[in-house]
């Protein structure tokens, strides 16, 4: 696969049919609440507004940010992405390279790895918040009985946080495990034959096999692991019941939902939206940009 | 000399170990899922860590299907997720198509636009479809629901198509184009058939999101009629102390056709058709 292999057709109106159905569906349901979340970020809308709002300029964006919580929830979220994305794709290409060799019952094992992935996600946020339960929770009646030891789980801050931390990591890693099998697979085994002639040891053939050839699938698949766990709301909201202890158990995706739904705060909502909106721009921009994801990679 | 997939004795026990190590991890909750769901409805609240329960019983799920509405939100969220499959596979399939192999005017711009969608918080979309259902009275619409979530699995399976299609050598296009086949046929007869294993991943992430999804229907959908699985389980979680077990084997029973999806179509994510056929 040298470069210069893969062609590319100039063929415009072709192009424009295959792209068309999927631009007009985003265009439908993404682009004009976009717009109109953009309007209502401008005005004074909420509980009492609803009806008589006005255009009342960038008060809401002004708020958002005097907001100490803003801050505090930005590092919090910050940590939450990091930790989570970090342990997904480790154990994600781990596994998938263990996987991807000659194991009996590995077929076995996929599927039970699997699992995760295949349970719907606010079922296992509300199964991992019944088994931190205090009482009756498995994990405290294990950690209990082995080890004599009692994790003040959901009501302390930094014990929900890890709560909420080890359920998402349990329930992304086999999305990059089946991701990262998926290009292991599609590498012809004639390229690791090719280096075991030419005697390349293991950590060759992956600095100079797998990981590029990984490479192509897995960045758009980090990228888009990043975003969805800073936005990942179900697992926030649900394990931490709305942000428990007293709301500080929030990622700025939990906390502008509470702001908006049930405070009735619209226009400062839609702004808070706005600016988790930028932040992630930025970032997804830039990541982009170093790595050229959007150009053929070989 | 050892094949390239080959492992030493020592590598397999390792291999064995770290697999079944994860695997415990990954089954566990699950276990207890189904373990709480067999109790005996006086005994729900129960320090037992026992997988399967003294007097296990049926009797939750018995309930579950004869006394609660439970079948009828099943076809619900079987209807939306069907739909939402067929639509999303179609359009990530083509889009992703284009991206890969063709070189046209506002590529890169509509490339970054689709990944940029996922970018917004979900509140960015939920609220002004909130404020805008509220005044328009516009409930109840599946047609609403399988617009939305095709839209929210697209951004994902676009990338992931374009990925895949990077990876199937051009060199096969051309050939195919040498023996006269069109463009369009290149990409139904040749490409298509190739990419199977990434179509495979698309189809399944699409049901996924739209299986599993509870926020967007939470606002789009009123009528207890129109209910899909999660907003019906959610019914039972409001309660858990008294619904636990309700709860429970309900979500054991929401997870088997998605595991089982999985189980049937897995021999496909590891199908090496991309191989076989650059070896000819």
């Amino acid at each position: 696969m040298m470069a210069g292999s893969f062609g590319e057709r100039r063929n415009n109106r072709l192009a424009y049919m295959y792209t068309m159905p999927a631009l007009l569906v985003m265009a439908l349901v993404v682009l004009y609440p976009f717009i109109y979340n953009v309007v209502v970020s401008l005005s004074n809308m909420n509980l009492t507004r609803f009806r008589d709002w006005k255009i009342t300029g960038i008060d809401n964006y002004i708020s958002v940010f005097a907001d100490r919580s803003f801050w505090y929830f930005l590092f919090k979220t910050g940590l939450w992405t990091v930790i989570n994305v970090f342990f997904h794709v480790v154990i994600g290409v781990f596994l998938a390279i263990i996987l991807n060799k000659d194991l009996k019952g590995r077929t076995f094992f996929r599927t039970i790895l699997i699992l995760p992935w295949a349970v719907p996600q606010y079922i296992t946020a509300l199964t991992w918040r019944g088994m931190f339960n205090s009482e009756y929770g498995a994990i405290s009646l294990i950690l209990d009985k082995l080890f004599d030891l009692r994790v003040p789980w959901l009501t302390t801050e930094w014990g929900a946080f890890t709560a909420c931390l080890i359920t998402n990591i349990w329930l992304g890693f086999p999305f990059m495990m089946i991701i990262a099998l998926g290009a292991l697979q599609s590498i012809p085994d004639t390229f690791y034959e090719a280096a075991d002639i030419d005697g390349a040891s293991w950590y060759h053939k992956l600095k100079n096999i797998t990981i590029p050839l990984l490479k192509p699938v897995m960045i758009p698949a980090i990228t888009l692991g990043v975003i969805w766990t800073f936005n990942n709301f179900n697992v926030v909201w649900l394990v931490s019941n709305g942000g428990e202890p007293s709301d500080t158990t929030h990622i700025l995706v939990s906390w502008v939902y509470k702001a908006g739904f049930t405070y009735f705060r619209m226009g400062y909502a839609a702004a808070f939206s706005m600016v988790i909106f930028g932040i992630l721009l930025i970032f997804s921009w830039n990541f982009i940009k170093k790595t050229k994801a959007t150009e053929a990679i070989y | 000399m050892r094949g390239p997939r080959a492992l030493s004795p020592a590598g397999e026990i390792a291999s064995y170990l770290i697999l079944s190590l994860f695997s415990l991890f990954a089954i566990y909750p699950i276990l207890r899922v189904l373990a709480i769901s067999l109790r005996p409805g006086d005994r729900l609240l129960s320090k037992s860590l026992a997988i399967i329960p003294e007097d296990a019983t049926l009797a939750t799920y018995q309930r579950l299907f004869l006394e609660e509405p439970f079948l009828k939100w099943m076809g619900n969220s079987v209807i939306v997720s069907i739909a939402v499959t067929i639509v999303g596979v179609g359009l990530a399939a083509t889009a992703g198509y284009a991206f890969s192999r063709y070189k046209f005017i506002g590529r890169d711009t509509a490339m970054i636009g689709i990944i940029t969608t996922q970018m917004f918080p979900v509140t960015m979309l939920l609220l002004p479809l909130f404020i805008v259902l509220i005044k328009l009275k516009a409930y109840d619409s599946y047609l609403a629901l399988i617009i939305a979530y095709s839209a929210t699995a697209l951004p994902f399976t676009t990338w992931q198509m374009k990925g895949y299609y990077d990876t199937i050598p051009f060199s096969l296009e051309e050939a195919a184009s040498i023996d006269g086949c069109s463009q369009f046929g290149i990409f139904w007869r040749i490409v298509l058939p190739l990419a199977t294993p990434a179509l495979v991943i698309t189809a399944l992430f699409s049901f996924m999101t739209a299986w599993s999804e509870y926020l967007v229907a939470n606002v789009l959908i009123q009528d207890q009629d129109l209910f899909t699985l999660p907003l019906g389980l959610k019914m039972f979680q409001s309660n858990m102390e008294v619904a636990w077990g309700l709860y429970s084997a309900g979500a054991v029973v929401v997870s088997i056709p998605v595991v089982t999806l999985f189980l049937f179509l897995s021999r496909w994510l590891v199908s090496g058709l991309t191989l076989g056929s650059v070896k000819g």
